[in-house]
């Protein structure tokens, strides 16, 4: 390990750098009180705010609503975002593997529901959407298999090119098989069945009472937020509890050091390999949710930069700490959208950020728990080192 | 889950063979027909001037490299050909030359990560818990609290009583009780949460032993586990190897330092450019002349 | 599948796939140098190639010249092509030492992991491919027809023509020039020396970060050269004409044996080939995944390459 620089510099770079550590550090000491909260106003804490998200399309809470573009939409695509980064942090930021082919995984989703659910597509049988759901995580796990099983053992420069190879071969096969219908797409996507309560008397867009009609429809886009919200929710349970495991384990020690993870015990392809299915499933749902709301899906939804976007998602927001990669979908999906006037500019200025944060905080921009574990701990331990 | 862990040492019966073990790569020889034998609950010093091949033998007894020829048995089952964590759930663990913890991971979970060795619970098992156990009555959730957390807790007490508790939550209770008494063995308590990279030197070292023992090993490979010590930190380390022997491991240990390694082992064996020169006690390699050879004239003790 | 078409076409479609292929290479070279020395894919080296054939085109309509301009005498022709050589060789090495100044430098500084390298240089190229995305609103750009295809003679019934026998020698050309500058100068002496053994090189007084700098501006002209021949041939460039290009440029680098100068040469018209002769096979939209799967199968079954990874030769 080389030293760091420590020689006192003055400037631009280095203020804001000293502005940021000392952000870094208040965030990580929100956290450490957050933590050492009682457990049972924890549990509250997070009930409420998980209410507050799903009533987030009728709250009127100035400044965050998008002016341009439907708010309720915007929060499902920011939900999807977070589901991606969800699952790209596994692959990414836990197993240290860079995946750069993900709009693969989510493309394979978006297909397979369209495919299996629309009825204008090849597959003259139309499966209802609970059916295709399965089907389309099935299928992406096994795409990531397929995928994992032969470059999993490649060094991770190799495998970050071969994951884009992969990315982009599933684009030219959604731009040019008949079975995808290139960019003319596939409509008539499925949606989730059930109905509104009659009990509901709430005035619907139509100005008809949503009591007993159709939930999902192209007429209310929050059953579809809800959906995918109830979906990031599950989700991240779902990787806390595989982090807090021997799995979680196992991949961070893959990542830190393969050979010794290997001796000590760990099967690393298999680790590597589970990594990389769960992260295509998460892929694979968050397409199919996707292409499930729009109805629709064609070719140009699968673009290679969009690729790189999740990994900036992952990566801005902090690898590794779910919190940091829900902070950075969030940026990276919510900011184009309110401030649509640098819409244009997104993937301009999310590359300068990924340059930015790979160069002053490579952690990301939300520190990890543990490191504020760690920051806690110390302060515990050494007040006379003030 | 583990066999209990053996008082008595049964000293005396082989627990690795090295049989004639050569290892080339390209045309240069590291080792030339290495022969040698452990035994049961012995601390055996494997020591050599420096490109001996030491390191090398370890490499090729933890699945590292693969012999050219020869073969290795450890508790009566071939080595060779294995699978490097195969290796270690067989009972071989390890430390190495330049220490290799996982920096970013704390104290407590690079040692976790070595118990993990021994787990069973895979992705299935921690995600969904399905596979139950049966729980004891101290192992139960405590009440401890009143009005809502208090009826929260007895909730889940009644849950596990019926449903039991998953493996996975059985594994890491004990695995974390396991880590936590083995810091404190290795002297490195107090820091659980510390990311490895910011203990100190000897701290490092000692967590690498910590990690090791937590794959629970019959055998204890150390690399120069004393490389950068003080003597007060050699005399603590010596302790240290013979506690662990104490436990029923045997331990294997390369070492510079001449007078920990005549300190504490109870037999040595010599290398010089891949081959075996020497074995026996300490006294007697001290005394061989082709060791005193090896090290360039100069008195064995003197070093 | 068009077997009939490979089987009747097969040499033309080796020429044409050769013409190609002398260009992978030289874009090839410059993963290959910068990985010799660094062991580090240049993500953005894709590009420094794009800015090159936008530099290209910039010289030639500063110089009068659209797409619609008459075919100029061949002693213009060369003066065109020359100068554009020198721009575009200008503007790519240029992006490519920016590249390494800001992205990489600071990361090397701090010794960071390999991944961060790899993200940092995958930021650059997004703003790269973006920046000029922005400027030219996302159109492609046409370029004049500079040398009209002219059947110069035939090989094993193949048709060869000028502007293919062009590119394929003056590609030659330059890589000449490029081994004998590593092998034979004092510079490229320096850069074998840093690719071999980093800390005695600098123990022997060689300036790594000189040397770095140098492989990124080697690169970044012979990408500059490259994106010149491209333009001649194609006649027109979009901002994201580097992404296909870079994959099979760096698929040729590998297949050769990346940090091999001359596994770069041969893996570069080999892609050319195995590439031309698949999209001939499965249709043009399919040339890519030809050398996604020929770099898929390197890596699997010979990941060190045809030639062996290795720019010191001495290396063992």
């Amino acid at each position: 390990m080389t030293q760091t620089n420590d020689k006192p510099r003055v400037g631009v770079t280095d203020t804001l750098r000293r502005f940021d550590d000392r952000r870094a550090e208040a965030v990580s000491g929100l956290r450490q009180r957050w933590s050492d909260l009682p457990r049972a106003w924890r549990v509250g804490a997070l009930v409420a705010l998980i209410v507050v998200l799903y009533a987030l399309p009728d709250l009127a809470i100035p400044g965050i609503r998008t002016t341009e573009t439907d708010f309720t939409g915007v929060l499902f695509l920011v939900a999807i975002y977070v589901l991606i980064a969800v699952g790209l942090n596994v692959v990414v930021g836990l197993a240290g593997l860079l995946d750069l082919g993900y709009i693969g995984f989510f493309a394979v989703g978006a297909y397979t529901v369209a495919i299996f659910g629309s009825p204008n597509s090849p597959v003259v049988i139309k499966f209802p959407w609970l059916v295709c759901i399965p089907i389309a995580i099935a299928l992406t796990m096994i795409s990531g298999v397929l995928l994992g099983w032969p470059t999993l053992r490649l060094r991770g420069d190799y495998l970050a090119i071969v994951t884009l190879g992969f990315g982009e071969i599933i684009r030219l096969i959604a731009t040019n098989s008949t079975i995808t219908n290139g960019n003319r797409g596939i409509a008539g996507v499925p949606v989730p069945p059930g109905n509104w309560p009659s009990f509901v008397q709430t005035i619907g867009i139509d100005g008809e009472p949503l009591g007993g009609r159709a939930l999902f429809s192209i007429n209310d886009t929050r059953p579809f937020y809800w959906l995918a919200l109830t979906a990031v929710l599950l989700c991240m349970y779902g990787v806390r509890r595989l982090e807090n495991s021997r799995v979680g384990r196992a991949w961070l020690a893959v990542r830190e050091d393969e050979d010794a993870a290997e001796i000590m015990g760990v099967p690393s392809f298999r680790f590597k390999l589970w990594a990389f299915a769960i992260g295509a499933a998460l892929g694979g749902l968050s397409g199919a949710l996707f292409a499930t709301h729009n109805t629709f899906f064609n070719a140009e939804s699968v673009l290679l930069q969009t690729s790189i976007l999740y990994v900036a998602a992952v990566v801005v927001g902090g690898a590794g700490n779910l919190l940091g990669v829900t902070v950075g979908a969030i940026i990276i999906s919510y900011l184009p959208e309110r401030f649509r006037e640098f819409a244009d500019y997104r993937y301009l200025l999310f590359g300068l950020a990924l340059i930015a944060v790979m160069i002053f905080r490579p952690q990301g921009i939300v520190p990890s728990r543990r490191r504020a574990v760690e920051l806690a701990d110390r302060a515990k331990e050494a007040p006379t080192n003030v | 889950m583990s066999e209990p862990q053996t008082t008595t040492p049964a000293t005396g019966e082989p627990l690795l063979e090295v049989d004639n073990v050569t290892l080339r790569f390209g045309g240069v020889v590291a080792l030339d027909g290495v022969d040698f034998t452990l035994y049961r609950g012995e601390i055996l010093g494997l020591i050599g001037p420096n490109g001996a091949g030491k390191t090398t033998c370890f490499n090729a007894m933890t699945g590292v490299f693969r012999p050219t020829s020869g073969e290795m048995r450890f508790d009566g089952e071939r080595v060779s050909g294995r699978k490097r964590y195969e290796i270690t759930r067989m009972g071989i663990a390890r430390t190495f030359q330049n220490i290799r913890l996982f920096p970013e991971m704390t104290a407590l979970e690079n040692v976790l990560v070595g118990a993990d060795a021994r787990h069973r619970t895979s992705v299935v098992g921690a995600l969904f818990r399905l596979y139950r156990v049966p729980v004891k009555r101290h192992e139960l959730t405590e009440v401890t609290a009143a009005g809502l957390a208090g009826a929260a807790q007895r909730l889940r007490r009644t849950g596990q009583r019926i449903f039991g508790l998953s493996r996975h939550v059985l594994e890491e209770r004990a695995a974390r009780q396991k880590a936590e008494a083995l810091l404190r063995f290795v002297g490195v308590e107090g820091r659980l949460n510390e990311l490895a990279r910011n203990l100190s030197y000897g701290e490092q070292r000692r967590l690498e032993i910590a990690r090791a023992l937590a794959t629970e090993p019959k055998l204890l490979c150390l690399d120069e586990p004393a490389a950068g010590f003080n003597p007060a930190e050699k005399e603590q380390l010596l302790q240290l190897i013979r506690k662990i022997r104490d436990t029923g491991v045997t331990v294997l240990l390369i070492e510079h330092d001449m007078r920990l390694v005549m300190g504490v082992t109870d037999r040595i064996v010599v290398l010089e450019f891949g081959r075996k020169i020497a074995e026996g006690s300490p006294a007697e390699v001290r005394d061989d002349p082709k060791v005193i050879a090896a090290y360039l004239g100069v008195p064995a003790d003197a070093a | 599948m068009n077997i009939h078409f490979v089987v009747n076409d097969f040499w033309e479609l080796v020429v044409t796939g050769l013409t190609q292929g002398a260009i992978y290479a030289l874009v090839a070279l410059g993963y290959t140098l910068v990985y010799g020395v660094l062991k580090l894919i240049n993500f953005a080296h894709s590009e420094v190639f794009m800015v090159g054939t936008f530099a290209s085109w910039l010289t030639w309509t500063w110089l009068g010249l659209g797409v619609n301009s008459k075919v100029p005498p061949l002693i213009q022709v060369l003066g065109y092509v020359v100068i554009a050589m020198i721009v575009a060789a200008f503007a790519s090495g240029a992006t490519a030492l920016v590249i390494e100044r800001v992205a990489y430098r600071p990361l090397r500084r701090r010794n960071a992991p390999s991944l961060i390298f790899l993200i940092t240089a995958i930021g650059a190229s997004l703003v790269l491919f973006e920046a000029v995305g922005l400027i030219v609103h996302r159109q492609p750009r046409g370029m004049p027809v500079l040398v009209k295809p002219v059947v110069l003679f035939h090989f094993l019934d193949a048709a060869v023509t000028n502007l293919q026998l062009t590119i394929i020698i003056s590609a030659l050309a330059m890589m000449a020039a490029l081994d004998f500058f590593i092998n034979r100068t004092k510079w490229g002496r320096g850069v074998r020396a840093v690719a071999q053994d980093p800390q005695s090189a600098a123990l022997m007084g060689v300036n790594r970060d000189r040397i770095i700098m140098l492989i990124f501006i080697l690169g970044g002209i012979l990408a500059g050269f490259a994106s010149v021949l491209y333009c001649v041939k194609v006649g027109i460039t979009t901002y994201d004409v580097g992404f296909n290009l870079g994959i099979a440029a760096f698929a040729a680098a590998v297949l050769g044996g990346i940090g091999n100068l001359r596994g770069a040469l041969l893996g570069g018209l080999l892609l050319g080939v195995v590439e031309n002769l698949g999209a001939g096979l499965f249709g043009n939209p399919w040339r890519n995944v030809v050398s996604f799967l020929v770099l898929v199968l390197v890596l699997l079954f010979r990941p060190n390459g045809l030639l062996g990874e290795s720019l010191g030769r001495a290396r063992v």
